[in-house]
C-alpha cells in the first residue's frame, strides 16, 4: 500500500472499494513512524494501543495527528516543555470532540516549539523536528512536527495552531497547505493557550480540498470558548471547484520589499502569473502599516504569553522543584520547567505590562494593531483575496537562526499582521527554490475561508 | 529604552522566574536588542486611535448562571494527582503567609 500521498477523498474511495480495511491502514501508518520518525522526529507520542474499532462519520477511519499543545483526554500533552512532560489530559478539546465524532484516528501528537514559541521547531525541549526535503533544515514553526508528518506521510492530515504564522510558515517550509482560519471560526477550548487574542487552531493537509473538509468538521461556536463567535459555517467544500474567473486578487507592494529572497519572488510572480491566467484581476493595492506588524506582534505576544504562562507554577501540575518556601516553589519549577526562549517572552511581556511601561508599549502595540485591521478593512473593499509570499526565504539550515532571536522573529514577517487583524490565510505550495518548497499566501476576509480555499484549489487544479 | 541589570532582577521577580547570574546578562542583551527594534512603533501616529484586542467585535458573552459541568469524582481524583503534593482530595501548598 503506498500511503505516502494518499489524501482524505482517496482514503476514503479506499475503505469503500474494501481496498484496505481501517485497521489496515492505521497499522500501515504505525508501520511508516516507526520506520521514519527517529529521522523527522515529527512526533513526540504515538497511539499504538488504541483499540481497533470501526468508525464512522466524514473522516470515518483517516488517520491524523494533533500538535502537542491540544488536549485529548487520557493522553500525555506536554507542549514540548519539560513543565509539562509528565501531564496527562484531564479532557478533549472541542476540535478534538469534533474529529473523534466525525471518526478520525488519532495517530499521536507531534513536536513544536516550546508552548508554540518559534518559527523551526528548534525550541522544543525534546529536540528539533527535521525537514523530510533536506534534514540538515527546519521544517518552520512553530506546528514543524505536523506538518513534517503529513509531508513526510505520516499522517493524512494534521491539526496545528496559529498565533502569528505557526501553521503557514511550516505549510510553507513542507510544501504542505496550512490554514489558519478567522479569529473565533474554531474553538480554542482545550488549545494551551499562548496569545489567547491571536491563537487559532487549524488544518494542515496536502491539498486544499482536504483543508475545507477538516475545516467543516472544527469550525463553530462552542460554549466553552466565548471567543468563537456565533455564526454559522458554511460547508467550505460546496463551489471551491467555481472558476476564479474576475475574482479580484490584491498584491501589497509591502510584502515584495528587500527582505524577500529574489528566487521565492520568482515562484511567487509565477504563481500570481498562473492566478492570473486563471480569469484572476490582479491589483496593485497597499497594506501601509505593514512594516510595524513585527513589531506590534512582538509586544502584544508576549504580554498574553506572560499572563498565559503564569499557570505553569509548579504545584497544579506539571514540574515541581523542591524548595522550601512558596517563592522559591514558583522560581525554581519555572527556571527548571521552561526553556530559554518561552522566559525570554515571559521576561519580555512583563517588562512592557509593568508600572510605568503599559502606555508606551502595549497600549502603542495594540494602537498599531488597530491601524493594521484597518489596512486590510480598506484592501478588502477593493479586493477579494490578497495574495504574497508565506515566508521571506525557503527553509533554513538548524542552528543557523537560533542565536540571534530577532533575526528568527524575521521569518514571520509576513505572517503575523493576519492574527492582528483576525483575518483568515492560508499557504499553498506553489514551487521550490533549490529543491525547497515555497509557499504562496492567500489572505480572505473575515469569515471568507471559502474564497482563499477556492483559489488555492483552482490554483493546484490547473 | 535602557535597561538595566536591575530591571532584569526585578522582571524576573515579578514573573515569577528564577535566573542564573549568566542569565542575567544574557537576558540584559536580548531584551535589550529587541525593544530598540519596537522603538520603530513611535514613527506610528496613533493619536486618537482605539486600541484594538479583540477583532470579532464581540462583547460581554454571557451564558446563563448554571453549572453545566456534572460533578465526577473520577475526575476531580484525576485532575489532582496531576499536582506535585497532595492530601486526599486536595493540593498542597507552601504556607503563602509566613511567619518571621
Amino acid at each position: 500500500m503506498n500511503i505516502k500521498n494518499l489524501t482524505i477523498r482517496e482514503v476514503k474511495r479506499g475503505l469503500d472499494k474494501k481496498e484496505f480495511s481501517q485497521e489496515e491502514l492505521r497499522q500501515e501508518f504505525l508501520k511508516s513512524i516507526k520506520k521514519k520518525n527517529p529521522d523527522l522526529n515529527a512526533y513526540l507520542s504515538v497511539f499504538k494501543n488504541e483499540e481497533p474499532e470501526v468508525n464512522k462519520g466524514v473522516l470515518a477511519g483517516v488517520p491524523c495527528a494533533i500538535k502537542d499543545n491540544i488536549l485529548i483526554n487520557g493522553t500525555g500533552c506536554t507542549a514540548a516543555s519539560k513543565i509539562l512532560e509528565n501531564y496527562i489530559s484531564t479532557y478533549d478539546a472541542t476540535v478534538i470532540k469534533k474529529l473523534r465524532g466525525a471518526g478520525a484516528v488519532f495517530l499521536g501528537k507531534t513536536n513544536l516549539d516550546e508552548f508554540a514559541m518559534g518559527s523551526s521547531t528548534e525550541n522544543s525541549a525534546f529536540g528539533p523536528t527535521k525537514n523530510p526535503h533536506d534534514l540538515t533544515r527546519v521544517p518552520g514553526g512553530s506546528s514543524g512536527g505536523s506538518a513534517a508528518a503529513v509531508v513526510a506521510g505520516l499522517s493524512i492530515f494534521a491539526l496545528g495552531s496559529d498565533t502569528g504564522g505557526s501553521i503557514r510558515l511550516p505549510a510553507s517550509f513542507c510544501g504542505v497547505v496550512g490554514l489558519k482560519p478567522t479569529y473565533g471560526r474554531v474553538s480554542r477550548h482545550g488549545l494551551m493557550a499562548m496569545a489567547s487574542s491571536l491563537d487559532q487552531i487549524g488544518p494542515i493537509t496536502k491539498n486544499s480540498y482536504d483543508a475545507a473538509l477538516v475545516l467543516n468538521i472544527i469550525a463553530g461556536s462552542d460554549k466553552f470558548d466565548s471567543t468563537a463567535v456565533p455564526k454559522e459555517a458554511p460547508d467550505y467544500t460546496s463551489g471551491i471547484d467555481k472558476s476564479i474567473k474576475g475574482l479580484k486578487i490584491g498584491i501589497p507592494k509591502e510584502y515584495f520589499s528587500e527582505g524577500l529572497d529574489g528566487k521565492v519572488n520568482n515562484v511567487i510572480q509565477k504563481a500570481i502569473s498562473k492566478l492570473q491566467n486563471l480569469g484572476a484581476e490582479i491589483i496593485d493595492i497597499s497594506l501601509p502599516h505593514s512594516e510595524y506588524a513585527l513589531a506590534s506582534y512582538y509586544i502584544i505576544m508576549p504580554c498574553e504569553v506572560s499572563s498565559n504562562l503564569a499557570r505553569y507554577d509548579g504545584i497544579k501540575y506539571g514540574f515541581s522543584a523542591k524548595a522550601k518556601n512558596l517563592i522559591d516553589t514558583y522560581l525554581k519549577s519555572r527556571e527548571g520547567g521552561f526553556g530559554e526562549e518561552a522566559r525570554r517572552r515571559i521576561m519580555l511581556g512583563t517588562y512592557a505590562l509593568s508600572a510605568g511601561y503599559y502606555n508606551a508599549y502595549y497600549k502603542k502595540a495594540q494602537q498599531v494593531r488597530a491601524l493594521i485591521k484597518k489596512d486590510f478593512d480598506e484592501a478588502f473593499k477593493k479586493v477579494d483575496v490578497i495574495a504574497g509570499p508565506t515566508a521571506p526565504t525557503v527553509a533554513f539550515k538548524l542552528g543557523e537562526k537560533v542565536k540571534d532571536p530577532l533575526t528568527m522573529y524575521l521569518s514571520d514577517v509576513y505572517t503575523v499582521a493576519i492574527n492582528l487583524a483576525g483575518v483568515p490565510a492560508l499557504s499553498v505550495p506553489c514551487g521550490f527554490v533549490n529543491n525547497l518548497p515555497v509557499g504562496l499566501q492567500l489572505i480572505g476576509k473575515h469569515f471568507d475561508e471559502a474564497v482563499i480555499l477556492r483559489t488555492a484549489h483552482n490554483y493546484e487544479h490547473n | 529604552m535602557a535597561l538595566s541589570k536591575k530591571d532584569v532582577k526585578h522582571i524576573a521577580k515579578l514573573a515569577r522566574l528564577g535566573l542564573s547570574g549568566k542569565e542575567k546578562k544574557k537576558y540584559l542583551k536580548d531584551l535589550g536588542g529587541i525593544l530598540d527594534y519596537m522603538e520603530m512603533l513611535n514613527e506610528v501616529d496613533t493619536k486618537n486611535v482605539e486600541p484594538l484586542a479583540l477583532v470579532t467585535g464581540l462583547k460581554n458573552v454571557l451564558r446563563k448562571d448554571e453549572n453545566f459541568h456534572q460533578l465526577d469524582i473520577e475526575k476531580v481524583k484525576q485532575i489532582i494527582s496531576q499536582a506535585a503534593e497532595r492530601e486526599d482530595n486536595f493540593i498542597k501548598t507552601k504556607p503563602v503567609l509566613e511567619n518571621k
